[in-house]
């Protein structure tokens, strides 16, 4: 059997009377890359401090690396590369003096150090920024500077909480694929993101969280098995009529949506679909059909968007 | 392709006990770093200061004093020689204090650096203690510093005047620990700036004997002299400098004042970090 790096059975944070983290399980592997799905305040962030050994839990098992936090979180946190949701570099220093100082901060000699930083300026591609304060960098090029940092000390797991929150498309899609080079070389990748491009890109295996608990639990293409149809098509009639035609539509497929600005039907054959939508005579003003994604799942199960 | 040429992974190469030992270490020499991107900024502070200072006052308002009171008419020396041990101490605990609160307040709050740290094997313990000596070592800097345009404006006239620049670095350790403990305690910023610098600081500053003995103020003012690092610092500079007269009980009550605020301070300060890292 694979070695599961991190285990938590019931795991619980609360913060006075609010319940941020409610009993979750978890099994992450050796050498996956695993998510945490779920809309902003679902309690992803506080599940990974507590995994990352900085938060201590308030009930339940965790133990990671086979080590319980709360007893070896310096132990933990020598094997652990941890890219925060809001990049918390030193603005002052220059891109070389961040990765060598939070080198240091591990122990690393200098001479090591000395040719990892090469090794992770041309990784994060930032050779040419080398001596730039980090004041100066862009959100992409600090983002990058951040993920490079968490690996100076070639830790075991590499955590993102939120990787490319904030980040234009292009840069998002340099740092995917900088993290999926990470995943072919074996870091074992925890992730969370409210993004589901993001998790179906990235994760092997995922959890779906909402408001502290887990809602589900396997890969995007078993989640969206298990809670979706193969196709879905998007109709909108104008923001007035959709309602109306909520109904009608519903005689026409097993399950619809019925969001602010447009109806979301599930099928296994949306043209199929679309051509009995047009035979009924309603016309919608535009119509796609797609795959289901992991933000349909979501929305079965919570019955809300990942992305309010 | 592998993005790493030779991937050993952090069980090989990273060593959490040599963390737990020398932490303190690593985070002074970043803290450093920091602080050496306004080395020339420091050096103009640490020279300007004393200079202006004891032109201003010490020669400006000296003069008018000794005027008037002769020219050992304050403790039995000049105005100057009187106050320079004051601004001695008002120095190292002005750098000590920049140094422990503004990085302290960047490190939870600006820019979260703190938190960074805390995300390696590094403890609240060991980033306290490096916030701690980088202060510390900028305030042997100011000191000393401080101590040699003493020595130019001719107001050092004991031989073991030299040993003032250890007193005043010892006030300097002792409010700025106190400090950074504080800053690390209020978790809104505001709080500081506008109450504790203006209510706490300043006084102490004014009230301290910095500018006339203590004992000329009325004695329900001279409490807080008594809980002032400052005071118990200048009493002790006074004493190393121009051998102002002292008894052996208010020199060891003075260092033993210093010292207690110091391991107080320390300790609060490493309890106060690792407690609010670990929210």
């Amino acid at each position: 059997m694979t070695e599961s790096l991190i285990h938590a059975r019931g795991l619980t944070k609360k913060f006075g009377d609010f319940t941020a983290v409610n009993g979750i399980d978890l099994d992450v592997l050796k050498g996956e890359s695993f998510g945490l799905l779920g809309p902003n305040g679902a309690g992803k962030s506080t599940a990974m401090r507590m995994i990352g050994a900085t938060s201590q839990r308030t009930s339940g098992e965790l133990t990671v690396l086979d080590k319980d936090p709360e007893a070896f979180g310096p132990q933990i946190r020598a094997h652990l590369g941890v890219v925060p949701q809001q990049d918390n570099l030193d603005t002052h220093l220059t891109v070389t003096e961040n990765l060598y100082i939070y080198g240091r901060y591990f122990g690393l000699s200098r001479k090591f150090l000395k040719g990892k930083i090469e090794e992770l300026l041309t990784f994060a591609q930032l050779e040419e920024k080398r001596n730039s304060k980090v004041e100066a960098l862009s959100g992409g090029m600090k983002r990058r500077l951040t993920i490079a940092r968490a690996l100076v000390s070639e830790p075991e797991i590499l955590m993102l909480d939120e990787p490319t929150t904030g980040l234009d498309p292009q840069a998002r899609h340099i740092l995917w694929d900088r993290l999926f080079r990470l995943k072919e070389d074996g870091v074992t990748l925890l992730i969370t993101t409210h993004f589901m491009d993001e998790a179906e890109q990235l994760c092997d295996r995922l959890v779906v969280m909402d408001k502290g608990s887990i809602m589900a639990e396997g890969s995007p293409a078993q989640l969206i098995k298990d809670f979706s149809t193969k196709e879905v098509l998007e109709v909108r009639f104008g923001s007035e009529r959709n309602a109306q035609m909520a109904d009608e539509l519903r005689q026409l497929c097993d399950r619809i949506e019925e969001l602010p600005d447009r109806i979301l039907m599930y099928t296994e054959d949306g043209e199929e679909l679309l051509e009995r939508v047009y035979k009924k005579d309603f016309h919608p003003k535009t119509s796609l059909v797609r795959r289901s994604s992991l933000e349909d799942v979501f929305l079965r199960l919570t019955g809300r968007t990942l992305v309010d | 392709m592998s993005s790493f040429q030779a991937r050993q992974g952090s069980l090989k190469i990273v060593d959490a006990a040599k963390v737990a030992a020398r932490g303190a270490i690593f985070v002074t020499e970043a803290r450093l770093r920091n602080t050496l991107k306004w080395v020339w900024l420091i050096i103009a502070i640490a020279i300007a200061n004393p200079v202006l200072y004891l032109v201003s006052i010490g020669l400006g308002l000296g003069s008018f004093i000794d005027q008037n009171a002769g020219s050992t008419g304050v403790d039995g020396v000049s105005y100057l020689t009187f106050l320079a041990p004051a601004l001695l101490a008002t120095a190292a605990i002005q750098s000590a204090v920049d140094e422990s609160v503004y990085p302290t307040l960047e490190g939870f709050k600006w820019n979260k650096l703190f938190f960074s740290m805390n995300a390696t094997p590094l403890s609240g313990n060991h980033i306290a203690m490096g916030v701690f000596f980088n202060s510390l070592i900028r305030t042997v800097f100011t000191a000393v510093l401080y101590w040699f345009v003493m020595l130019a404006f001719g107001v050092l006239e004991s031989p073991r005047a030299w040993l003032a620049i250890f007193t005043a670095i010892m006030a300097g350790a002792a409010f700025g620990a106190f400090m950074q403990a504080l800053a690390g305690f209020l978790e809104n910023e505001n709080v500081f700036f506008t109450i504790v610098e203006r209510f706490i600081i300043m006084p102490l500053f004014l009230f301290s004997g910095t500018f006339y003995p203590l004992s000329s103020m009325p004695i329900f003012l001279q409490w807080i002299g008594w809980i002032s690092p400052l005071w118990h610092a200048t009493e002790l500079g006074r004493w190393l400098t121009y051998g102002s007269e002292i008894s052996t009980t208010m020199l060891l009550v003075h260092f033993i004042f210093l010292n207690s605020i110091l391991v107080v301070g320390l300790i609060a300060s490493r309890r106060i970090f690792t407690r609010r890292l670990g929210k």
